[in-house]
């Protein structure tokens, strides 16, 4: 019997409340993230209970119980509060899977502090961009990635700490501080009194203009996140679970933390990069049971075959699903008949926080969609042009949502107006307390899809220039801006390209500099910059040198119409289109 | 020749992905991939610098960690496909 059972029947009686049953909680009891996943599963009897199986590089593991979690989680709010941060301060968590990340962003929330996550491919510019729109104070790091911090310190005023957490602890620098936390679990620490609206995480996503966007998340998120895990991830007190999303991606922090301990659930991460075969052999060796994974990997592990899989004893898995962008009806045919289980499609997004389209156990699957929304959750599909709700199935408008859902992001950093052009129906003057309350408004993911006559979602694209690479949004604004600091390129336009297992990678067009000419080591070199500034993700896998770029009689550059070429599709009104 | 080509990949690794104040000593047969060095995403430049420096193309289902985990590997990888 699945958590959810019957969803329909959930559909009819719905609260988010059941989030607070399905936690045992009791009215009271302190809100805060950081002790719902640690100190309060200790409460509950299961201290000695594992937590977290790690596994690095060369085969290297370790294991931490919920009581681990505690006391080391308490270790980094002591050192935090020692070192004079204040509650509502933020703190940047700046390294790779390793389990330092997963505790010391418990010890974040428990002190009153924003959990500020960053990926750590992320090169200094991408991390530059984001430590100074967030004004962050802290932040905690290792000494292999601590060089990044070091090129852009003095140009981040409000950065007053850098604290290296692994690695070597010798050749410090100013303004540097080296902290283990094994050497410092603290047993009893006055866990921050937050509350519903108290902020607790903040993740950056990408968006067509300007920089990223820094999507605040309050504590009170945690009941669409557990209540999510609960139905859709269904995951049970006996449960290994795998969620192989990074923490600097929402993802990552939504499920790959908050949500499975929550619960109470033990969960297992990997933290050695991807093959096929290193990924069936930690199923095999740790039983997992649930498995949360992304369409890229399932892809490439399609691409490596049947045979490998039959190599490995993958009995243990019971339930898998998929987020990131949209799963093919091929990967979910493959998988039932590889695995003898289908991976069930979740939609959600940064600013949503949880799930809020997707596939349930029990539920009838059609291959290829992304599902009916949570319960709870109001969708519908908004029409193109005027933005009313569509009624006719199969009819492609915006996916968009009714406000309201606990784990709803309450801001973007600075950025009230991006905010407030997210809602369909706000006065010009909203702020973002009334807009994500006000049940009269929609907001507008930003993806297309439509639904059809028994009520599922079918994802059609992107409604924007946002580029979805092995599901990471990239921000062409971004890969343009550091383009034209490379000093052969004077004029920059970054698209999305198909791909066969990342969905799309970047192309870019750019044209050329007096005095340089296209050649095999200037495509390379503009790739290695691309790739150093702001991350793997954002590096050009095709350049495309040009004269000229289209544009409009404005001068802004048509993203759109080299888009519809290299997809081979309608160009649209070209009216605007500047003349040659 | 074989010996000039794993000295010109092991060059450019050191070049683009290993920072002068690492301390690592990287060898022919120093694990990248697996142990970090190189990390997965940034495995597609490489794939890159070796198509475009050997005039080669290497189809994705042979880019694979494995292949490239070491330099020695790279190479032989290569050669296979220099014909």
């Amino acid at each position: 019997m699945s958590n959810i059972g019957s969803y329909e029947k959930r559909r009819e009686n719905f609260s988010w409340d059941i989030a607070k049953e399905v936690l045992g909680w009791k009215e009271g009891e302190v809100l805060n993230i950081g002790a719902m996943c640690s100190d309060r599963i200790c409460e509950q009897g299961k201290g000695d209970k594992k937590a977290l199986i790690w596994q690095g590089f060369g085969g290297k593991q370790k294991t931490y119980t919920f009581n681990d979690l505690r006391v080391l989680s308490s270790g980094y709010a002591k050192f935090l509060q020692d070192l004079g941060v204040k509650p509502g301060e933020r703190v940047c968590l700046f390294m790779d899977k390793i389990p330092e990340l997963y505790i010391s962003f418990l010890g974040v929330l428990k002190m009153g502090a924003v959990a500020q996550p960053l990926f750590s491919a992320f090169g200094d510019e991408s991390l530059e961009v984001r430590l100074f729109s967030a004004d962050t104070k802290v932040i905690l790091t290792t000494r292999k990635h601590v060089k990044k911090v070091r090129k852009i310190q003095d140009r981040l005023p409000a950065l007053e700490k850098i604290v290296i957490v692994e690695g070597n602890p010798n050749k410090l620098r100013d303004g540097e501080i080296f902290f283990n936390v094994e050497d410092a679990p603290v047993e009893d620490f006055e866990i921050y009194k937050s509350e519903t609206e108290t902020p607790s995480v903040l993740h950056y996503t990408s968006g067509t203009t300007g920089q990223p966007k820094g999507a605040q998340h309050v504590h009170g998120s945690v009941w669409g996140q557990a209540l999510t895990t609960s139905w859709v991830l269904d995951l049970k007190d006996d449960d290994i679970y795998w969620c192989t999303a990074d923490p600097g991606w929402v993802t990552g922090t939504s499920y790959g933390i908050i949500g499975p301990w929550s619960l109470g659930v033990t969960q297992c991460v990997l933290d050695s990069g991807f093959t096929s075969a290193a990924w069936y052999q930690f199923i095999q060796d740790n039983k997992v049971t649930v498995w949360y994974s992304a369409p890229t990997a399932i892809r490439s592990l399609m691409r490596d075959g049947e045979e490998l899989v039959k190599q490995y004893d993958l009995s243990s898995l019971r339930h898998l699903a998929s987020v990131g962008e949209p799963l093919n009806s091929e990967a979910v045919i493959w998988s039932e008949k590889v695995y003898g289980l289908p991976f069930l499609d979740t939609f959600w997004q940064t600013e949503t926080g949880a799930m809020m389209i997707t596939n349930f156990p029990g539920m009838k699957i059609k291959p290829g969609s992304m599902g009916k929304p949570f319960p709870g959750i109001e969708a519908g599909i908004l029409d193109l042009k005027t933005n009313e709700p569509v009624t006719e199935p199969g009819t492609v408008g915006l996916i968009a949502f009714r406000p309201g859902w606990p784990s709803m992001f309450r801001e973007y950093v600075k950025k009230p107006d991006i905010y407030r052009s997210k809602f369909v129906g706000a006065s010009e003057d909203a702020m973002p307390p009334e807009l994500r309350t006000d049940k009269s408004l929609w907001y507008v993911s930003g993806d297309r899809a439509s639904f059809d006559k028994d009520g599922y979602y079918w994802f059609v694209g992107r409604d924007d220039d946002v580029i979805n690479t092995g599901g990471h949004l990239v921000g062409p604004f971004e890969i343009e801006s550091a383009l034209v600091e490379h000093e052969a390129i004077a004029e920059a336009a970054a698209i999305g390209k198909p791909d066969e297992v990342n969905m799309e990678v970047v192309k870019v067009f750019v044209t050329l500099n007096p005095g340089y000419e296209p050649s095999d080591d200037l495509e390379l070199n503009i790739m290695n910059f691309i790739r150093k500034r702001l991350s793997p993700l954002a590096m050009p896998q095709e350049i495309e040198y040009t004269e000229k770029l289209p544009k409009t009689r404005s001068g802004k550059i048509l993203r759109r119409y080299l888009k519809a070429l290299e997809w081979g599709e309608e160009v649209g009104d070209l009216s605007t289109l500047e003349d040659d | 020749m074989a010996d000039e080509m794993k000295e010109m990949v092991l060059e450019y690794v050191i070049d683009e992905y290993v920072d002068e104040d690492d301390d690592l000593d990287v060898t022919f047969d120093t694990p990248l991939i697996s142990s970090g060095i190189v990390d997965s995403f940034s495995m597609v430049s490489l794939k890159v610098f070796l198509e475009k420096k050997f005039k080669i193309s290497l189809p994705d289902s042979e880019a694979t960690p494995e292949a490239f985990d070491t330099v020695d590997r790279i190479c032989s990888l290569v050669r296979k496909h220099q014909g």
